[in-house]
C-alpha cells in the first residue's frame, strides 16, 4: 500500500457514519475509525463525491464530528486455516473465548483479535514434491486437526499454474512459517502458508465444476428425510411463526446431520440459543466419530444485541467458512439461524442510507442478496476429482408467520426444499411442526417413492376428512372415510411427530427409517373391518401407544423385537383377511 | 469546562437541533430554558448540527435558550441505597427521598459475550400450575405477557413479583395510569416486597423521552446487581409503550417507516433491552417479564410479533386465564426434566387433550351429535379449565402433578390418553385400575 489514506467523519447516524476523503476510496473496502485508543472497524458502502457512507460494526456511542477515519485498501476478510474446528467466532471472526479471557463478561467494542492462533504449532505432513505443477485449491500437505486432515491449500485467489519449488519437512509449523513456495509461469516466487485470507463476500471458486446435488442429505430427522428430503449440496428454508420450533429443529439437525463439518450462523438471533450449543456440543458425542461434537462444528454468533452491521457480514463469514471445508472434499452443513434478521440489518442500512424502500421497507436488492447467498451452496468436483459439498438451511422468520411477506418468498425461489412451519401443528404440540400438506422438497428421498406418495395422499386424504367432518360432523362421515382419517391421524403422530426428550426417538437412522416406513405403509395400505367408529377410534389408539412405545425402543433391541410382535398380532385380530400377504 | 451553545436551529416533535463542535454521539446535555434544566441526548450529528431528544419534551423551549453538554452519555446511580426507592425514567426521585450520585454506571452498556452466559437451569416457581406444570419460568429467562388493554396482566406481573424466589425486583413501568403505579407500590409494600424493590415509574402524564430511558435505566440497574451475585427480576409493563415512544422519535427524526410506521430497527431495539436478560458465569442472573398489550388483539402487529421472535416464549393472558396455545416457556425443558419424571408427561398429555377438547367444542357449538370420546372429552376440559387454568389456583408443582394425574384418571381409560405404559404403570392412580380394558 502506498502512503497511509484518511478521511475525516462529517455525520453519524446510528451505526452509519460519513466521512470525508480526498484520495480514492474503494467500495465495500475496510475503514477503521479513529476514537481516543479505539479502532473500529467499518465498511465502505456507498460513495457520493468525496462523502463515503459506511457502517460500523461497532457501538458508535461517543464518536465526534472531525474524528479520523483510516481506509485499509482490503475488502472485509476471514483468515482461514487449521484453528477453526471447535472454535466460536463473532460475525467479524474474532473468537469470542479468547475476547472473554480478555474483556471479561462484556463485549468491549474495538477489541480485534486474531482469528487463528498466532503461536500454535501443526504438524505438517507434505503431499507435493519440488517439480509437481500445482493450481489453486490444490493441497500442497495437511496437517492434523481434530477429525480431519485439514488440508494447506494454494491460495484460491492464485491466477494459473505453479511449479512446485521447495516443500517443507515433516514437523511442526505455525501459521506465519511457509510450508511450499511455489513458481509461477513468470517465473517469480510465492510462499504457501497454513491460512489464507479470503474475502467474504465472494465465493471460493477453486474447483473444476459444479454438480448436481443428488444424493440425501440424512437428518435423522423422519418427517424430512421421508417426505421433504434434503440433499448433500442442496438448499433448503424453514419458514414459521416464533415459537413454533425453527430453532429447535435446527438444534437437533445439527447434532444429528450426516456432515463431516457443521457451521452455525446464529444471526441476530438470542444468545441463549447459542449458550446451548456452545455448552452442550463439546459434551455430546457424535456416533459417526466417537468424538464430541464440536469438534466438528464452527460456531459464528452474532447474536441480537450485537451491532447490526456485523450480523450482516455474520452470514457472509459463516458460508466463506463453509466454502472453505468443501475445498478440502468435506460435506459441510451450513445452518444460518435466521435469515430473516439478516435481511432487517440489510433493511436498517438501506433506511440509514435513505435509499426508496421496496415492500415492507426491505431494500430493492434483497432478492438478489438472498438468491446470491443460496447459490453458494452446491457440490463441487475438485482439481483432484473428488467431491465435496456444501448445503444450506436458513430459518427464516416471517413478520406475523405470514409466508407472502417477502423474506419468504424471495428464500422460496431459490431454494430446493420448502420445510413450512405452522402454528396449528406446534399449537397441538405435534414437533417437529412442519406441515406436510403445504411442504416440499425437489430432491430425491430414502424412502420409495411409492410409498412416499402413498404416506403424503393419506395425510391428503385425512385433511379433507377433517375438514369435511366440521362441516358434516362425524355422523354424517361414512365409516370408510372415518378409517381413513384416523390412518392419517397415526401415520402423523407416530411416524411424523418425534420426541425430541426421548433419547432414541429424537434421531432416526436411515435404515430404521426405511424399515419403520415400510411397516406403516402396510399398514396404511391394509383394510380393516370394524362395526363402529368408536371401535375403530379405540383400535388405533391403542395401535398409537404400543407404537410409541417401539419408537422409543432401541434398534433391533429385544424390547424392539417384542413390541413389533405385539403390534403385528393387534394388526392381525382386525384386519381383513387377504389384504396383505 | 462545559461551554454553553445557544444556537438552536430547529425544534421538531422533542427533538431540537444546536449548534455545537465536538460533541460525541448518545452523549448527555443540559438545556436550561426560562422554566427549569431538562437532560437531552444526542441522537444524531452532521456537521455542526447537534440533534438532541430532550427528556422533558421540547415544549417551552426557545431558540434563544442554552445547551450545555456535559461530555459522558446517560448515568444512573446503582447499589443497596436505591432499594425501597422509586424514580423517574430519568433517575429523578419520586418519592421525596434524596437524590442518588454514587456508583454512576452508563445506561445502555455493550452486551454480553455469549461465551461467558451458562445454560440457565434454574426454575422459578410461582404457585400458578399454568406456569410451573405447562410453562415452567426459568431464571434469566426473558418473557412477555402478551395481551390487552382491561386484561390483569399488571396483576399477574405483580404476583408473580411477590411469589417468584429472587434477591430483587426492578419495576419498570412505561406510560402506566396513575392508578396502575400506585397499585404495584401498594402491592409489594403490602407483602413486604418494597424493601427488595425498585422501582422506575414514568407515567402516561410524563414526557415521551423518559419512557425511552425505563428499560435501559432498570436493566442498568440490574446488571450492577447481577454482576454482584444477585438474583434480578425486572418487570416491564408495558413495552408497547416503550415502543410507541420509538415511533414517535424515529418519525420526528425522519426515518423511513417498516411496518405500519414503526421503525425498521424495532427488532434490534427491543433485542438490546431483552438480551440484557442473562444468567452470568460465576455472578448473579437477571430474569425480564414484560407486559406487551396487543393493539387489536393481534399478535401479527409488529409490537408482539417482532417481542416474540427474541423473547424465549410468552403468556398469553387472555379472558382472565393463560390460554395453554400459544403460551410457551422455550427454556422449560431445562428445567422441568429434573423436577418430577411424570412432569412432562402430564404436561404434553394434558394439552394434546384440551386441544381435543376444544375441537370437540367447535363441534358442539355447531350442534353435532356428540360421540361417547366427545362426552368424556367435555368432561375433561370443564374438570381442566376449573382446577388447573384459573388464576385462581395456588398450588405447588409437586401437588399440581398428582391433580393431573387424578383429572386424567377421572375422565379416560390409560390407552386413551396415549401415554406410554412405563409411565402408566407407575403413575396411573391405583384406585382407578379395574377400569382398564384389556387390550
Amino acid at each position: 500500500m502506498t502512503a497511509q489514506r484518511t478521511g475525516l467523519i462529517t455525520k453519524i447516524s446510528g451505526n452509519m457514519v460519513t466521512a470525508q476523503f480526498d484520495s480514492p476510496v474503494m467500495q465495500n473496502e475496510v475503514a477503521y475509525i479513529l476514537h481516543g485508543k479505539e479502532r473500529l472497524k467499518s465498511e465502505i458502502i456507498r460513495v457520493r463525491g468525496n462523502l463515503a457512507e459506511m457502517q460500523v460494526y461497532e457501538d458508535t456511542g461517543s464518536l465526534k464530528v472531525g474524528e479520523e477515519v483510516e481506509f485499509t485498501g482490503e475488502l472485509l476478510s476471514v483468515e482461514l486455516g487449521p484453528g477453526m474446528l471447535g472454535q466460536i467466532f463473532d460475525g467479524l471472526q474474532n473468537p469470542l473465548p479468547e475476547l472473554a479471557s480478555r474483556c471479561g463478561f462484556f463485549l468491549k467494542r474495538g477489541i480485534y483479535i486474531d482469528p487463528l492462533p498466532e503461536s500454535k504449532e501443526w504438524n505438517f505432513s507434505p503431499l507435493v514434491r519440488p517439480g509437481d505443477m500445482v493450481r489453486a485449491g490444490d493441497a500442497v500437505g495437511f496437517v492434523e486437526e481434530k477429525l480431519f486432515r485439514h488440508s494447506c491449500m494454494v491460495p484460491f485467489s492464485w491466477e494459473g499454474i505453479f511449479r512446485v519449488e521447495s516443500v517443507a519437512e515433516p514437523g511442526g509449523y505455525t501459521k506465519r512459517q511457509p510450508v511450499a513456495r511455489l513458481v509461477d509461469e513468470k517465473g517469480s516466487t510465492h510462499p504457501v502458508f497454513l491460512s489464507q485470507i479470503w474475502p467474504v463476500k465472494i465465493p471460493i471458486k477453486a474447483y473444476r465444476e459444479k454438480l448436481k446435488p443428488t444424493e440425501p442429505l440424512v437428518t435423522k430427522m423422519r418427517l424430512i428425510d421421508s417426505l421433504f428430503p434434503v440433499a448433500r449440496g442442496g438448499t433448503y428454508c424453514i419458514p414459521g411463526p416464533f415459537g413454533a420450533g425453527k430453532t429447535v429443529l435446527q438444534q437437533l439437525i445439527s447434532r444429528h446431520a450426516d456432515a463431516d463439518v457443521v457451521v452455525i450462523a446464529a444471526c441476530g438471533e438470542r444468545a441463549g440459543e447459542v449458550v446451548e450449543t456452545i455448552k452442550t456440543f463439546p459434551t455430546l458425542i457424535d456416533p459417526r466419530t466417537d468424538r464430541p461434537l464440536s469438534d466438528r462444528t464452527v460456531i459464528i454468533c452474532n447474536t441480537s444485541s450485537m451491532p447490526v452491521a456485523a450480523r450482516e457480514s455474520s452470514v457472509y463469514t459463516a458460508v466463506t467458512i463453509a466454502e472453505y471445508f468443501r475445498q478440502m472434499g468435506l460435506n459441510v452443513l451450513l445452518l444460518a439461524d435466521s435469515t430473516s434478521r439478516w435481511a432487517q440489518a440489510m433493511r436498517e442500512m438501506s433506511g440509514r442510507l435513505e435509499e426508496i424502500p421496496g415492500e415492507e421497507a426491505f431494500p430493492a436488492y434483497l432478492e438478489s442478496h438472498i438468491a446470491s447467498f443460496y447459490e453458494r451452496a452446491g457440490v463441487v468436483r475438485l482439481n483432484n476429482g473428488t467431491t465435496g459439498s456444501v448445503t444450506i438451511g436458513g430459518a427464516v422468520s416471517p413478520a406475523g408467520g405470514n409466508f407472502e411477506e417477502p423474506v419468504t418468498q424471495a428464500t422460496l425461489k431459490v431454494v430446493g426444499a420448502f420445510h413450512g412451519l405452522s402454528r396449528s401443528r406446534s399449537d397441538a404440540r405435534r414437533y417437529p411442526a412442519i406441515d406436510p400438506l403445504i411442504s416440499w422438497s425437489k430432491y430425491r428421498s430414502i424412502i420409495d417413492e411409492t410409498q412416499r406418495m402413498r404416506g403424503r395422499e393419506i395425510l391428503r386424504k385425512g385433511n379433507d376428512v377433517s375438514q369435511m367432518m366440521k362441516v358434516v360432523g362425524e355422523e354424517g362421515t361414512s365409516l370408510s372415510d372415518y378409517i381413513e382419517y384416523l390412518k392419517a391421524e397415526f401415520f402423523d403422530s407416530v411416524y411424523l411427530q418425534q420426541n425430541a426428550f426421548d433419547p432414541v426417538d429424537e434421531a432416526t437412522p436411515q435404515e430404521r427409517q426405511i424399515y419403520v416406513f415400510d411397516f406403516i405403509y402396510y399398514i396404511l395400505d391394509s383394510e380393516f373391518s370394524f362395526s363402529t367408529k368408536d371401535e375403530a377410534l379405540h383400535f388405533f389408539q391403542q395401535l398409537r401407544q404400543i407404537f410409541r412405545g417401539w419408537n422409543s425402543a432401541a434398534w433391533k433391541s429385544d424390547e424392539f423385537v417384542r413390541t413389533e410382535q405385539e403390534i403385528r398380532g393387534l394388526l392381525q385380530e382386525r384386519m381383513v383377511k387377504g389384504t396383505h400377504a | 469546562m462545559h461551554k454553553y451553545y445557544s444556537k438552536i436551529t430547529q425544534i421538531a416533535g422533542d427533538v431540537i437541533t444546536v449548534e455545537a463542535e465536538d460533541v460525541g454521539n448518545m452523549e448527555l446535555a443540559q438545556v436550561i430554558t426560562g422554566r427549569g434544566t431538562s437532560l437531552a441526548q444526542v441522537i444524531r450529528l452532521d456537521g455542526k448540527k447537534v440533534f438532541l431528544q430532550v427528556f422533558a419534551g421540547s415544549r417551552g423551549i426557545s431558540t434563544g435558550d442554552r445547551v450545555r453538554f456535559l461530555g459522558h452519555p446517560m448515568r444512573v446511580s446503582t447499589g443497596d441505597s436505591l432499594l425501597g426507592r422509586i424514580f423517574n425514567g430519568s433517575g429523578m426521585p419520586l418519592d421525596r427521598g434524596p437524590e442518588l450520585t454514587d456508583d454512576l454506571v452508563d445506561i445502555g452498556g455493550p452486551p454480553v459475550n455469549p461465551v461467558k452466559r451458562i445454560i440457565p437451569d434454574k426454575m422459578i416457581r410461582t404457585g400458578i400450575p399454568m406456569i410451573d406444570v405447562f410453562n415452567s419460568l426459568v431464571e434469566s429467562q426473558k418473557l412477555p405477557v402478551f395481551s390487552i388493554a382491561g386484561e390483569p396482566y399488571n396483576e399477574l406481573l405483580a404476583r408473580i413479583a411477590i411469589q417468584a424466589e429472587v434477591d430483587i425486583i426492578i419495576l419498570g413501568g412505561m406510560g402506566l395510569k396513575y392508578d396502575d403505579y400506585l397499585f404495584f407500590r401498594d402491592t409489594l409494600e403490602e407483602h413486604g416486597a418494597l424493601s427488595r424493590s425498585i422501582v422506575f415509574m414514568h407515567t402516561a402524564a410524563d414526557p415521551i423521552v423518559e419512557c425511552l430511558l425505563v428499560p435501559d435505566i432498570s436493566l442498568a440497574v440490574a446488571e450492577h446487581f447481577a454482576l454482584s451475585g444477585r438474583r434480578v427480576l425486572v418487570l416491564l409493563t408495558d413495552m408497547s409503550n416503550f415502543c410507541d415512544a420509538l415511533k414517535v422519535i424515529s418519525i420526528t427524526m425522519e426515518q423511513i417507516p417498516s411496518n405500519r410506521g414503526y421503525p425498521g430497527d424495532l427488532y434490534s431495539q427491543l433485542a438490546s433491552r431483552y438480551e440484557k436478560a442473562v444468567d452470568f458465569d460465576t455472578a448473579g442472573s437477571i430474569t425480564i417479564l414484560a407486559a406487551t398489550t396487543m393493539p387489536g388483539d393481534d399478535v401479527t402487529h409488529p409490537i408482539p410479533d417482532n417481542t416474540g421472535y427474541i423473547t424465549e416464549g410468552q403468556f398469553y393472558l387472555k379472558n382472565g386465564v393463560i390460554e395453554p396455545f400459544g403460551s410457551l416457556s422455550r427454556l422449560k425443558q431445562q428445567v422441568n426434566g429434573k423436577t418430577r419424571d411424570d412432569h412432562r408427561t402430564i404436561m404434553d398429555t394434558m394439552i394434546q387433550l384440551f386441544a381435543e377438547y376444544r375441537e370437540t367444542l367447535e363441534k358442539q357449538a355447531m350442534g353435532f351429535q356428540m360421540s361417547p370420546w366427545d362426552q368424556k372429552l367435555l368432561k375433561y376440559g370443564k374438570i381442566f379449565e376449573e382446577k388447573m387454568m384459573s388464576l385462581g389456583v395456588n398450588i405447588p408443582l409437586e401437588r399440581a402433578l398428582d391433580l393431573g394425574w387424578e383429572i386424567l384418571s377421572d375422565c379416560f381409560s390409560p390407552e386413551e390418553t396415549g401415554i406410554k405404559r412405563s409411565m402408566i404403570d407407575t403413575h396411573w392412580p391405583k384406585t382407578h385400575e379395574s377400569e382398564i380394558i384389556p387390550g
